[in-house]
């Protein structure tokens, strides 16, 4: 199973991810990021939001 | 950094061709890069790798071998720099790097993250009809400009803040000479000093009363002046940063993109459909215009390779996003404007930790403001020849100062 890991110490609020997947990315009270899902239902939607975090806060985890 | 002759090195920031506000780097410039890494001259006297690759931009502006932190030497400046105090610079998180940057902007982005924005999208909307009726009441032809893309935003940015809308003269005549590079320094650092002030009395004033207020600056009195986790002077860097950034970008996104698309009249049509197709639009409207047209400065802390080439620490470094938004590589016919694309993955709000805090905010903007010209004045037309039409090409932020049209 793929999945996909969000490391909040790197999160800068930007967004990106809730705009590009928002079923599976949330923002917190303070705006970091907070994963829905974690089962990576759509892996190219995944692979997108990736590739769009501008600081390097999420990657896609398992094999 | 060893001696490097500049005099041969094509000049920076290239200029658009005086008809066409569309294409940012003129085909004789292009010829002049000597690669996707390349030296240029800066109108200050040293020179900066230029980094115009799509994958590049994003290597570098992701990478924490650059600092953002201008008051270093060496930093690639535009202009002179003022003799600016570091009073000057406090809270201005744009310029700053690692934690100190981190900690104000972590401030911030609940503030501006997209479910705070939708909330506030009926606001945005009664300012964009507001806007409009006043606009088509007033006299034909009259120039979009002053009319509707500055004072949208400007309206919008001070409601979220808290600060009066009508001290807008005030402010907006000084945030032009803070990004004009051709700007006298003195008079950078005096425009400064004044919207410093400004907004010093503001969060005085605020703090004097009993509740400080339900905007932007009175929450973060509340919350972090008061415990003690801000400072009032950083407090008035965050608020002059984002008063700037929040209404000289999206204005002149609204301008510039009206012009282009009264050349494109189908697009109307897709903005009067629904929302979804407004926001493809919308994206590829910020890719193709890219009004962050002068790059992105940073320098090198330490030795690092970007597109192949070797970049010395202390060295300056620009990332050009109008260049990296035309990336053959990444977007098929990249010099076309076409709202069909997928255009996703422009770096118009840059890339890295500074990434634009306030992108949901832009785009609701952009959406609002262009539907809502397309569904209320469908006949609008330009009434000027548009190569006559005033550029800020001397701006951090290009657009036009002026668009007169009629409908
Ligand atoms: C279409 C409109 C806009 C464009 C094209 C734009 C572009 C950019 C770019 C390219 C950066 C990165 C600067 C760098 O890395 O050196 C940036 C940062 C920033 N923008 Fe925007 N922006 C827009 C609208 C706004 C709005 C509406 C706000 C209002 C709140 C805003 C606030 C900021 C702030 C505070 C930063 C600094 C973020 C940081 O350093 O962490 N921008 N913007
Ligand atoms: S895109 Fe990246 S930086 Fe932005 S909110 Fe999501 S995880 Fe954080």
């Amino acid at each position: 199973m793929s999945g996909v890991a969000a490391d909040r110490d790197v999160c800068v609020g930007a967004g990106m991810c809730v705009l590009t997947a928002p079923d599976l990315f949330d923002q917190d009270d303070e705006g970091l990021v907070v994963l829905i899902d974690e089962s990576d239902p759509d892996p190219a939607l995944t692979q997108r939001a990736v590739l769009l975090c501008p600081s390097g806060a999420l990657r896609v985890t398992g094999n | 950094m060893g001696e490097v002759l500049t005099d041969r090195l094509p000049l920076f920031p290239f200029l658009s061709p005086g008809d066409d506000p569309f294409t940012p780097v003129t085909g004789a410039d292009l010829r002049r890069l000597d690669g996707p890494v390349t030296r240029v001259k800066l109108p200050t006297g040293g020179w900066t790798w230029l980094v115009t690759r799509h994958r590049d931009v994003k290597q570098m502006l992701r990478s924490d071998a650059f600092s953002a932190d201008a008051a270093r030497p060496g930093f690639p400046l535009l202009r002179q720099s003022p003799p600016q105090s570091a009073e000057g610079r406090r809270g201005g998180f744009i310029r700053m790097d690692g934690e100190e940057h981190l900690r104000l902007r972590r401030m911030l982005t609940a503030e501006f993250m997209i479910k705070n924005i939708r909330r506030i999208e009926p606001l945005i909307g009664q300012v964009v009809d507001d806007a409009l009726t006043a606009f088509q009441a007033g006299q034909r032809p009259a120039d979009l400009v002053a009319g509707f893309a500055l004072p949208v935003p400007s309206l919008v940015i001070c409601h979220l803040l808290g600060v009066p809308y009508a001290d807008h003269a005030f402010f907006q005549q000084r945030s032009v000479v803070l990004l004009d590079r051709s700007a006298d320094p003195l008079a950078v650092r005096d425009a400064v000093a004044g919207l410093r002030s400004y907004l010093g009395r503001l969060i005085e004033d605020k703090r004097a009363g009993a509740t400080p207020g339900d905007d932007l600056l009175g929450r973060l009195i509340t919350e972090r002046v008061r415990p003690g986790e801000l400072e009032v002077g950083e407090l008035i860097g965050m608020a002059l940063l984002l008063l700037i950034a929040g209404h000289e970008t999206t204005a002149n996104m609204i301008g510039l993109s009206v012009l282009l698309l009264l050349q494109h009249p189908h697009v109307w049509e897709r903005l009067r459909g629904d929302p979804a197709q407004a926001d493809a639009v919308v994206e590829e409207l910020l890719r193709y215009l890219t009004i962050v047209r002068q790059g992105l400065p940073r320098q090198a802390i330490r030795d690092v390779e970007v597109g192949g080439r070797r970049i010395r620490a202390g060295e300056p470094v620009t990332a050009l996003l109008s260049l990296a938004n035309r990336d053959a590589d990444v977007f098929d016919d990249a010099e076309e404007f076409d709202p069909y694309r997928e255009a996703h993955q422009h770096l118009a709000f840059g890339f890295g930790v500074h990434q634009c805090i306030g992108q949901p905010l832009a785009r609701a903007e952009l959406r609002i403001a262009l539907t809502g010209l397309a569904a209320r004045l469908p006949g609008l037309r330009l009434a000027a020849d548009p190569a006559d039409l005033p550029k800020r090409d001397n701006s951090i932020v290009y657009g036009l100062s002026e668009l007169p049209v009629t409908w």
